[in-house]
């Protein structure tokens, strides 16, 4: 089981799920009406490390965040 | 790095961030100032960060700007911070002013652009996330 967060101003509560690799949580947040809005314009973090290739693996306990579209300063 | 609930308070950073240097043979130091400005008729604007990220990129910072002799240090707001005070201060210390005015600039570009901090309008005390003005970070869209 791996905890997908989302963080800012999506607003939605973390959802936990089994996946093997970040193409896994992709397909199953595709699901999730309310993210379609958010997915194309957001990074993705696995336990606080940024990462950019669907074939990573993941392991149980694992923490995926999703980043949207940030303004500091 | 440092990080604040509310308004920072400009003269006390920079004050002690040039006494915390004042023997390290710094040659030049370049402060940046981020400054809530009064349009489209907000009250404040607010702040969420995750710090977790904001600090290893901050630490990635730390060590381009050590590669190159220089430090760079940085304060930022949480939470509400109304117009006219500041949400954001920087500063690049190198021992020669080239390295820190090109520093400062890359530093706060980057900032803007990957540094996990979301921002909000607060008006008539709601927060509206300023998505007009907000960029995607590198790497988005893997998940779409």
């Amino acid at each position: 089981m791996i905890k997908v967060e989302f963080l800012g101003p999506i607003g939605k509560a973390p959802m936990e799920m089994e996946a093997s690799t970040l193409a896994d949580v992709a397909t199953r947040l595709k699901e999730e009406s309310e993210l379609s809005a958010w997915l194309d314009k957001c990074a993705v973090a696995l336990n606080d490390t940024m990462v950019n290739d669907l074939t990573t693996k993941l392991k149980d306990g694992d923490r995926v965040s999703i980043l949207p579209p940030v303004c500091g300063g | 790095m440092e990080l604040y609930d509310g308004p920072l308070d400009v003269k006390e950073i920079f004050g002690r961030w040039l006494d915390e240097e004042a023997e390290s043979n710094y040659g030049a130091y370049i402060p940046f100032v981020g400054t809530i400005r009064a349009e489209d008729d907000i009250e404040a604007l607010s702040f969420d960060i995750y710090e977790p990220i904001l600090q290893k990129w901050f630490d990635e910072w730390q060590e381009k700007a050590k590669a190159l002799g220089a430090v760079v240090k940085m304060a930022h707001a949480r939470g509400d911070v109304p117009v006219h005070t500041s949400s954001y201060v920087s500063a690049v210390f190198s021992p020669k002013r080239r390295v820190a005015l090109e520093l400062i600039d890359a530093f706060v570009e980057d900032f803007k652009a990957n540094a996990p901090i979301w921002k909000y309008d607060v008006k008539n005390g709601k927060r509206i996330y300023a998505e007009d003005r907000s960029t995607p970070m590198d790497g988005s869209g893997l998940l779409a």
